[in-house]
């Protein structure tokens, strides 16, 4: 019996956060185009989902955007991790706490700011920007993921290298690099999700040349939203549902192998 | 990994200082001047008289220089006209404040209960828990106005049963439960990942020594948990007390936010991006404020709970 | 290196998402029943790889919404021109001045409403155009020439023009038909909660002004500071603030009665037949929303032929049919179904029209005067106290010094 309220409490939570998105799915499948009505079922929105250019080039825009930033965001970021482990104490926790800032900062606030410099350096708002700025608000993530890694490094493995004859690069392509790709990984994939998801600082930064989707889909909602768009988010969630599915199998799988060698 | 490695880091600050310092620089500028406007000979302007400047410029077929230039005044002026916002800004906080703590009280047992789950079921829950975050929160949020309008899907629910219909779109708490629908992931997230690092031993010891569960709550597992609840509530707050949308999407734009205050000064019907730079720094200087109080929460143990 | 294959396996998803995007169909031009006109050289900037930035109001052009032999405006003139388009929109009049005047962006053209242009003209904003290029201006009726509003009649080709009123919806509104045709119908208590409001200062103020029996062009701070008062009365009737959101509202019998465009009205009650329009006896503002070349346009010759394109009888014909509004165009009037122009919405009687009237540029202080009072009717600052702000900020300031000195104070102690 104690385990009734648990599972009341856990149909609620996940009734909360799953109903919306049901609803959005069923809506993709509805012939009517008014969200309130049933008229029928069909894959309608679908087909014309994949005949929508604007819908597809803000997709298109979308991507580009988050492979480009997170890559440089990645980049710079593990050699500032890099950087900053090898810090003295107070120039270290000094360079952390502004690494904090735009973690911090209201993305609002970000937005703007970000805004009033391309204009005040005359840059066109428009793709060179959205990635400056995707760029700029991705680098705290890869840092904060990959500093931990690094502190986590036996420093002796790379000492052990050394003597064992590599040069300071092969000592550090060999060794210090796989110790921390995890790291590196896990804040390229979280620069990912948060440069496509991202909309605040878009809606300041972006121009009519760079309609990404969540823009394309703001300036929906202020009219009528197509179920074209439906459609998408159905799409992305099976998307984003599956890669999860195979991510956790995969790691479930690994653990118990593991534990059988155990 | 020698001192000279610490160089890879300056790449990072320049791009920090051009990209985050600058811009902050001019949030700051802004806030604290006003454009005025002056002739080519250096009298100032009032708009009105601009305006025939131009027009005696364009008709002339564009001779010479453009005859009005713009120069920055510093100016308290925006500063003060934000105190006339103020409950903008406590509307603003009094909700984000509601919705952080339902957060919290929505998502510490829930974080609680899937720390102590099998490791492999606990993936499978968090993963469900982040899942809706990959779907755009904008269409998220149009979902929800779907289910509580008038014609919404849950009146038309309540209808078959004889009840309502209720007013729920267009209404604070539609606000808040937006809030609350969009971050509350950031609730849970640090607060599971404090607590998977509770040991079992520990709260059994509790047992052992003669605690019941309420005491082995308030004296084992909550200031253990502490760093979770200052971080989640740091990560609730702060998105939503500076939300612009949801406010427009689910509170039908009568009920403003400090977030859409902004956003009207810069990009909306009422251009003045000075008043809006000074928004924005009172958001910021609050917003900073507020997680000055929660990092309290952090590493003090007996003083924190009582907040 | 699990997460190397679950990274390579997200990237390829990426990838093939990306792929997808690119096979988005080509629009293919019907044989309309209109030919372009082929005394305009149409392939002049066929091979320049010229980009156009157009911004416009939302629902505001013909576009192919996936039915067959749909019109689609920018597909067309992309395909006639092979000039290529970046078509995005705006809510507001306002809005659009924000987003020219913040900068970072250059449009070729925007389509803004009359005391808008003034504004822009008046704050040297706008490009003279080279009537050469745009050989269908001769088509625009006469009277809209040299308007008002652009009164060198240089910079700016009207596009559609149209009437204010009131739309309501026939099953929740229950009065009689004098009584709707008013503008006192929006701050009637009776549809409190089912009223929308314009979410613009402009024209929201008009409607309030016109309320009050007062010129909606007035620089009478007084009257300026009444209507605001009437807003503020207002508000808590209102269910929401909307632009285009309207359609969604209106059409899906979420609210009782609206201001809005006419046009607007037309596609609404296309879509929900219990809606009607009417245009209140106090009279109403008529106003013209027409085509611009912004300064800093890149341009200026290719803005000029899509200008030119807009007006040409087959596009002015489709928009006109699509979006509802009326046409300055004589061609394109004269082309018109009886239907529509002799339907007394879009095109109302003379009687409406000497009863209305244009909103003129007012002067900066007192544009200022209404943009101030509108954010503080939207951030529904009910008389608050000015100080509550900064005792607020002091207060967290106090709290949070307070918690660090007994933080520190108790370090101090855990020393010892």
């Amino acid at each position: 019996m104690k385990k009734l309220p648990s599972r009341v409490y856990y149909i609620f939570l996940f009734g909360f956060l799953y109903i919306p998105i049901f609803v959005l799915i069923a809506n993709s499948f509805n012939a009517s185009k008014s969200r309130n009505v049933w008229t029928g079922f069909t894959f309608d929105w679908y087909v014309k989902l994949f005949n929508d250019a604007d819908i597809m080039s803000a997709l298109a825009n979308t991507i580009i955007i988050a492979l480009i930033a997170s890559t440089v965001a990645t980049v710079l970021g593990t050699a500032a991790a890099i950087g900053i482990f090898n810090m003295k104490n107070t120039a270290r926790t000094v360079i952390m706490n502004a690494t904090y800032l735009p973690i911090i900062n209201p993305e609002i606030v970000t937005g703007v700011s970000l805004m009033l410099l391309f204009v005040f350096l005359k840059i066109n708002l428009g793709f060179l920007t959205l990635i400056l700025s995707h760029i700029t608000f991705c680098l705290p993530y890869v840092i904060l993921c990959v500093l931990p890694k690094l502190r986590q490094m036996d420093i002796h493995l790379y000492e052990a290298a050394m003597d064992l004859g590599c040069n300071r690069r092969q000592a550090f392509r060999k060794v210090v690099i796989p110790e921390i790709t995890t790291g590196i990984i896990t804040g390229f994939l979280m620069s990912l999700t948060y440069s496509i998801d991202d909309f605040v600082i878009s809606y300041f930064t972006s121009g009519p040349t760079s309609q990404t989707l969540p823009i394309t889909i703001f300036s929906m909602t202020r009219r009528k939203v197509s179920p074209k768009l439906n459609a998408l988010s159905a799409i992305i969630f099976v998307i984003v549902l599956a890669v999860l599915l195979v991510m956790n199998v995969r790691e479930i799988k690994a653990s118990k192998k593991n534990k059988n060698r155990r | 990994m020698n001192r000279r490695s610490r160089y890879s880091a300056f790449p990072y600050l320049l791009w920090m200082s051009v990209f985050i310092i600058v811009p902050l620089i001019l949030i700051l500028v802004f806030a604290f001047t006003t454009t005025v406007k002056f002739d080519n000979t250096g009298n100032r302007l009032t708009n009105d008289q601009a305006a025939e400047l131009i027009a005696d410029w364009e008709a002339s077929g564009k001779a010479g220089d453009f005859p009005v230039k713009e120069k920055f005044y510093f100016t308290f002026d925006n500063i003060i006209q934000v105190g006339n916002y103020s409950s903008t800004l406590i509307n603003s906080v009094i909700l984000a404040s509601i919705a952080t703590v339902i957060c919290l009280f929505l998502g510490y047992p829930f974080a609680y209960m899937v720390s102590r789950m099998r490791v492999s079921r606990q993936k499978i829950m968090i993963m469900f828990i982040m899942l809706p975050m990959w779907m755009n929160f904008l269409l998220r949020t149009y979902a929800w106005m779907t289910l509580l309008e008038k014609n919404g899907w849950i009146n038309r629910f309540l209808e078959l049963f004889g009840i309502g219909p209720f007013e729920m779109i267009n209404t604070q708490g539609a606000v808040v439960l937006g809030m609350i629908y969009n971050f509350l992931p950031y609730m849970i997230l640090p607060l599971y990942s404090v607590m998977t690092k509770i040991d079992d031993h520990t709260i059994e010891a509790a047992y052992d020594l003669g605690a019941n569960r309420v005491k082995a709550l308030t004296k084992v597992i909550l200031p253990l948990s502490m760093p979770g609840i200052a971080s989640g509530i740091t990560m609730v707050f702060v998105p939503a007390v500076s939300t612009f949308i949801i406010s427009k999407l689910l509170g039908g734009g009568t009920n403003m936010l400090i977030g859409d205050l902004i956003e009207l000064q810069f990009l909306g019907n009422t251009y003045n991006p000075h008043l809006g730079s000074a928004i924005s720094l009172v958001l910021l200087v609050f917003v900073l404020l507020c997680i000055s109080v929660t990092n309290q929460l952090d590493s003090d143990k007996t003083e924190g709970v009582l907040l | 290196m699990k997460k190397n294959r679950i990274f390579a396996l997200l990237s390829a998803v990426l990838f093939v998402l990306l792929s997808f995007t690119g096979c988005g169909q080509s629009y293919v031009p019907a044989e309309w029943e209109i030919p372009y006109s082929d005394s305009v050289d149409w392939k002049k900037f066929a091979d320049a790889g010229i980009t156009l930035n157009v911004y416009n109001w939302g629902e505001y052009i013909a576009i192919a919404d996936g039915e067959e032999e749909s019109f689609d405006t920018i597909a067309e003139f992309e395909a006639l021109t092979g000039i290529s388009v970046n078509y995005t929109n705006f809510s507001s009049n306002e809005e659009m001045y924000a987003k020219l005047k913040s900068g970072g962006t250059s449009y070729d053209i925007i389509i803004p409403s009359d005391y808008m242009i003034s504004r822009m003209i008046n704050e040297g904003m706008l490009q003279q155009l080279n009537f050469d290029n745009i050989p269908n201006f001769q088509n625009i009726q006469e009277d809209l020439k040299n308007p008002g509003y652009d009164s060198t009649g240089s910079y700016s080709v009207p596009y559609m023009w149209g009437t204010v009123g009131i739309i309501y919806n026939k099953t929740k509104v229950d009065e009689p038909a004098e009584k709707i045709a008013s503008w006192d119908i929006l701050w009637n208590e009776k549809y409190a909660g089912n009223i929308l409001m314009f979410s613009n200062s402009r024209d929201a103020f008009a409607i309030a002004l016109m309320k009050l029996g007062y010129s909606f062009n007035t620089t009478d701070e007084k009257e300026i500071r009444e209507a605001f008062d009437a807003l503020k009365e207002q508000k808590p009737l209102v269910q929401a603030y909307v632009m285009d959101e309207i359609y969604d509202k209106m059409g899906g019998g979420e609210a009782a009665v609206a201001p809005y465009y006419a046009g607007d009205a037309i596609v609404m009650m296309r879509d929900n037949p219990d809606l009607e329009f009417v245009v209140p006896k106090e009279g109403t503002n008529r106003f013209v929303d027409a085509m611009c070349i912004p300064v800093g346009a890149a341009n200026k010759e290719a803005a000029e032929l899509f200008i030119n394109f807009m007006c040409e009888d087959l596009v002015g014909l489709k928009n006109c049919e699509y979006i509802g509004y009326a046409t300055p165009n004589v061609n394109v009037m004269n082309l018109l179904d009886d239907e529509i122009k002799n339907n007394p919405i879009i095109y109302p009687d003379k009687e409406v029209l000497d009863n209305s009237d244009y909103f003129v540029a007012l002067p900066a202080e007192i544009t200022l005067l209404i943009d101030n009072l509108w954010t503080e009717l939207m951030s529904s600052a009910n008389g608050v106290d000015i100080w509550l702000l900064p005792i607020l900020v002091g207060v967290a300031i106090v709290v949070s010094a307070l918690l660090i000195f007994i933080r520190t104070k108790k370090k101090a102690r855990n020393n010892y």
